[in-house]
């Protein structure tokens, strides 16, 4: 940031900073030429439809007859939150987040201080751990739906094998289970994103305080708690609102293994609206996804003002 | 934890918990694949069958040439290869412009610019695919790999920019201005001496990009529909939705969608973790 403020506005001409700082003189025109492109990309393929969408959240959105679409207000928002189901769908969210996010940032984190320090094989290490990032979560959802299989799934296979049970368990038909495979599922597929970031950031710890600590008698444990962790605080903070965020926000994985089932065991907002949308009524899926995005957002500005807090301190 | 030990160039017990450890984790990283693997090279009669093959016993290449007669999935993968180069190269190219901008200059409105792409992020798929369907069936673009594409562009400039702005922030300013005392313009200077500089950092954002579009799954399932047009991601949709899944062809379909993106990656997760490491973590 330093690099930039000392900028000098034209070549050659190190002299008025201010003119940099404002949005006029003559680089308006670069900075409207250089961003034009994509505030047009986003605000026409993302932010206009996404407003389109969120408009139909107030209307009867009705399959069969598109002609007519009454404004009914805040109607779609009452049915939704009046739906039986609701109630689970929100716990479901809830347990389908935070159950994902906590061992993905425990295993995550090993990871990351697994491959910090240099040892034979490590690039060879990396590249194969950080590979389930180039595979789809729909895809991610297929392969562990056949490796659930309750016939034919190696899952339980291995613990039959194992002598952990005793007969083939129905993972993905059972009430119970079915969260739970969903949930391993999105586990294995998170870890990378956790482990590529914090080892990041772990790389910009500088390694004479750590030396310093260790001559001081601190030990392996104390040095990751008093030094490591509040070095790369702020990464990890938001590494999860990003992961919180996504997680939320995916269907991929639980529509690829069970689409909700079974009974809607496994739904959470973003499968459920898919449901509806299948069912042709837009505007309750519209509600849901405008819901979505509320929470969303009044859930990043408490998390990043709480983060500031704690900053501060 | 060991690992925060100084001088690791020894054997000690720490190395040996350590590596072993991560050894676990990659045997649980790698038996998905080495399952999907295994399951396509079985022969359809051996798949539903106990007890299970941990190796294929009659290795077999039925499921492959089944899955090619029955789809035309030659085609959806070219589909697939052409849409996600031509969006993740032009997407590239806009975010590398507008990165440029964000991490050079100071300006008002910066602050909502950087907002609204961090809040394309919490917007769900679904909500938008409807009024995005119908618009591009104003512009007579549904079930057009371009139409596909212009969508793909839009979804991937938001991550891209901040990706590459993290780049832009890590080169000094130097290298600009003795080019542009020179005599070269701002574009000339971004595209001749720093974009070779960047090439890494580029390379990972479209990697990136491309996989990003390569994978993406509910707006090619809804705005591709003839098997000419269809993208990978579509069609491998279609497995799910017959009742009983033909898991052989899919499993060697699902070899095939994963082999490109696994290669570029492998071949470049070094760029994006430093990639990531300049655009995300900074702030």
């Amino acid at each position: 940031m330093t690099a930039t403020a000392l900028r000098p506005a034209r070549a050659g001409a190190p002299r008025e900073p201010r003119h940099r700082r404002t949005f006029r003189g003559r680089n308006a025109l670069t900075i409207l030429g250089f961003l034009a492109p994509a505030i047009v990309f986003v605000c026409w393929f993302t932010y206009f439809p996404m407003l389109q969408g969120a408009h139909m959240a107030f209307r009867d959105w009705d399959l069969w007859d598109l002609t007519s679409t009454p404004w009914v207000g805040l109607a779609n928002f009452a049915t939704i939150l009046a739906d039986p189901v609701f109630p689970v769908v929100a716990g479901n969210t809830v347990v389908w987040v935070v159950g994902s996010i906590v061992p993905q940032l425990v295993i995550g984190f090993l990871v990351a201080l697994g491959l910090w320090r240099r040892f034979r094989f490590r690039g060879l290490y990396q590249a194969l751990i950080f590979y389930p990032w180039a595979v789809s979560g729909f895809l991610v959802g297929m392969l562990f739906r056949w490796m659930f299989n309750a016939e034919f799934g190696v899952v339980n296979d291995l613990l039959m094998k194992a002598g952990a049970i005793d007969a083939p368990l129905p993972w993905l038909a059972d009430p119970k289970l079915a969260m739970v495979a969903v949930i391993i599922a999105n586990v294995w597929y998170g870890v990378t994103f956790f482990a590529i970031m914090i080892l990041a950031a772990l790389q910009s710890v500088p390694d004479e305080v750590l030396e310093a600590a260790a001559i001081d008698g601190a030990g392996t444990v104390r040095r990751l708690f008093s030094i490591v962790i509040p070095y790369i605080w702020t990464t990890l903070a938001l590494t999860v609102l990003l992961r919180a965020i996504w997680t939320f926000n995916s269907p991929e994985i639980i529509y690829a293994m069970t689409g909700g089932g079974p009974a809607g065991r496994t739904h959470i907002v973003t499968t459920w609206m898919i449901e509806y949308t299948q069912q042709g009524s837009y505007g309750l899926a519209s509600a849901i996804g405008l819901a979505v995005m509320v929470v969303l957002f009044v859930f990043c500005a408490f998390y990043l003002t709480a983060m500031r807090r704690v900053n501060q301190r | 934890m060991t690992m925060l030990r100084e001088g690791s160039s020894r054997v000690t017990t720490g190395g040996v918990v350590r590596v072993t450890g991560l050894t676990l984790w990659l045997v649980i990283t790698l038996f998905p694949l080495y399952w999907v693997v295994v399951t396509s090279f079985k022969s359809p009669g051996s798949i539903n069958r106990w007890p299970l093959e941990y190796w294929p016993s009659e290795p077999s290449t039925a499921n492959y040439t089944d899955l090619f007669a029955t789809s035309a999935f030659g085609t959806f993968l070219g589909n697939s290869l052409v849409v996600a180069l031509v969006a993740g190269a032009t997407a590239t190219l806009i975010a590398l412009l507008s990165a440029y901008v964000l991490a050079r200059f100071e300006f008002r409105g910066k602050g909502a610019v950087l907002g609204a792409f961090l809040l394309t992020q919490m917007i769900p798929a679904f909500i938008a695919l409807g009024p995005l369907y119908a618009m591009l069936a104003d512009l007579g673009l549904v079930d057009t790999k371009p139409g596909l594409g212009l969508v793909y562009v839009a979804m991937c400039i938001p991550f891209s920019t901040v990706m590459l702005r993290g780049f832009f922030e890590n080169m000094p300013d130097a290298l600009e201005e003795a080019a542009m005392i020179d005599g070269c313009s701002r574009l000339g200077a971004l595209f001749r001496v720093l974009v070779p500089v960047m090439a890494p950092g580029i390379a990972a954002a479209f990697i990136f990009n491309f996989v990003n579009c390569w994978n993406e799954l509910f707006l090619s399932v809804v705005l591709m529909n003839s098997d000419a047009n269809k993208t990978v991601p579509a069609a491998l949709n279609g497995f799910i939705s017959t009742f009983n899944i033909a898991w052989g062809p899919m499993s060697a379909a699902a070899v095939l969608t994963v082999l490109p993106t696994m290669l570029l990656f492998a071949l470049a997760s070094r760029w994006i973790v430093e990639g990531l490491t300049a655009g995300s973590v900074k702030e």
